[in-house]
């Protein structure tokens, strides 16, 4: 749990994982954008589509991975003593669940 | 627990105004750090006037013309007078620096001097540079060969040699290290960029023969990683060499040899 003895992968991975979020979020916001102000059945029609499901589900899964990796950076950094365990369980189930909680949506609406 | 605020003894105090100069008219105000261990007071910051018109250029120069005029207790590293030993590095106008080679024209307003950030003090404006010089010499600021020695000596193109330019001249004062929020948080464990860039200046090398060790010692997730690129060490190195650069560098190679 924590750091591994290594970072060369987890700094390779949120190079990648910058790099296709750079190019994935502009895509997410205007097809998020797109539907903001519509009515319900619209919208559940707009994300049933491949495209946009598949958009919203990248940006969900490779955003919260990205997030993750960099919070760990963070608790890295700055918490010491028994408050680092905490902390790192803490962000990984969080990004876990919303990841989980984020596809489980999608594919209900898309599915 | 997070401490918002330094322990009682290490809070800084006001501390003595020195009389000004007579009949100077062009009057410059110093308000520098003074620290020492032979009693138990807390730091304080003096005020000294200096007389402009019978002093050099540098920050330097004041600071000498304090110590030998005014007050023999102020204590502080100098020696070349040039940028080329790094002794007089300190905190000047909030900017980690030479005094040697940093204007007095290039400060406005009244002159502040502290010793180098987030270091343990010495004495006035000495800071204890042990750590520092350990995580030096722990990245083996020397030709590492393993082939036999030369006849005469060991020899570099014109292309390998200029890969070294830009970070040969670093003097090791040690202003880009304390100026890095990383450094701070993590000097026990984290290399900083002065040894990370005599590190990469050591990899670069093209007569080294230890690359692969030297990149192996320096995979760990503090010695090279807790760099983030906030380029303070690049913004206030007084040589103007960029040691996020070679940082950046050393993290590529990693990646290559890896993949």
């Amino acid at each position: 749990m924590g750091y591994s003895k290594s970072l060369i992968n987890h700094h390779f991975a949120m190079k990648l994982s910058s790099i296709a979020l750079f190019f994935l979020i502009p895509v997410f916001i205007f097809t998020f954008g797109s539907v903001i102000g519509e009515d319900h059945k619209t919208v559940v029609e707009h994300f049933s589509k491949p495209v946009p499901a598949l958009i919203v589900a990248l940006t969900l899964i490779i955003g919260l991975q990205h997030f993750q990796s960099g919070a760990q950076t963070l608790i890295e950094d700055y918490v010491r003593g028994g408050g680092f365990m905490i902390a790192t369980i803490f962000v990984k189930v969080l990004s876990y669940c919303l990841i989980g909680v984020g596809l489980y949506s999608i594919a209900r609406i898309a599915l | 627990m997070v401490q918002l605020r330094l322990p009682k003894n290490s809070r800084v105090l006001t501390g003595k105004t020195w009389p000004k100069p007579e009949n100077a008219s062009n009057i410059r105000k110093f308000k520098i750090y003074r620290w020492s261990p032979d009693d138990d007071e807390n730091p304080r910051v003096d005020t000294y006037f200096v007389d402009l018109d019978n002093c050099g250029p540098m920050i330097l120069d004041a600071l000498i013309k304090i110590k030998s005029e005014i007050d023999p207790t102020l204590t502080f590293r100098r020696s070349c007078r040039e940028g080329i030993c790094g002794s007089c590095a300190m905190n000047i106008d909030g900017i980690n620096t030479l005094a040697c080679i940093y204007g007095l024209d290039e400060v406005k307003g009244d002159v502040n001097i502290y010793p180098l950030p987030h270091m343990p003090v010495i004495k006035d404006l000495i800071p204890d540079l042990t750590n520092f010089y350990a995580q030096h010499a722990s990245i083996m600021p020397w030709l590492e060969t393993k082939t036999n020695r030369p006849a005469k000596e060991w020899k570099q193109s014109i292309e390998d040699r200029k890969k070294l330019d830009g970070l040969y001249e670093c003097v090791m004062c040690a202003s880009c290290s304390t100026s890095c929020p990383s450094y701070w948080w993590n000097s026990d464990r984290y290399l900083g960029p002065a040894a990370l860039l005599h590190a990469y200046r050591w990899i670069i090398d093209s007569r080294d023969q230890a690359t692969d060790e030297r990149l192996e010692d320096l995979d760990d997730p503090f010695k090279l990683y807790r760099c983030h690129t906030i380029m303070n060490c690049a913004k206030t190195c007084p040589k103007g060499l960029n040691p996020a650069l070679a940082i950046a560098e050393v993290k590529k190679l990693m990646v290559e040899k890896t993949n």
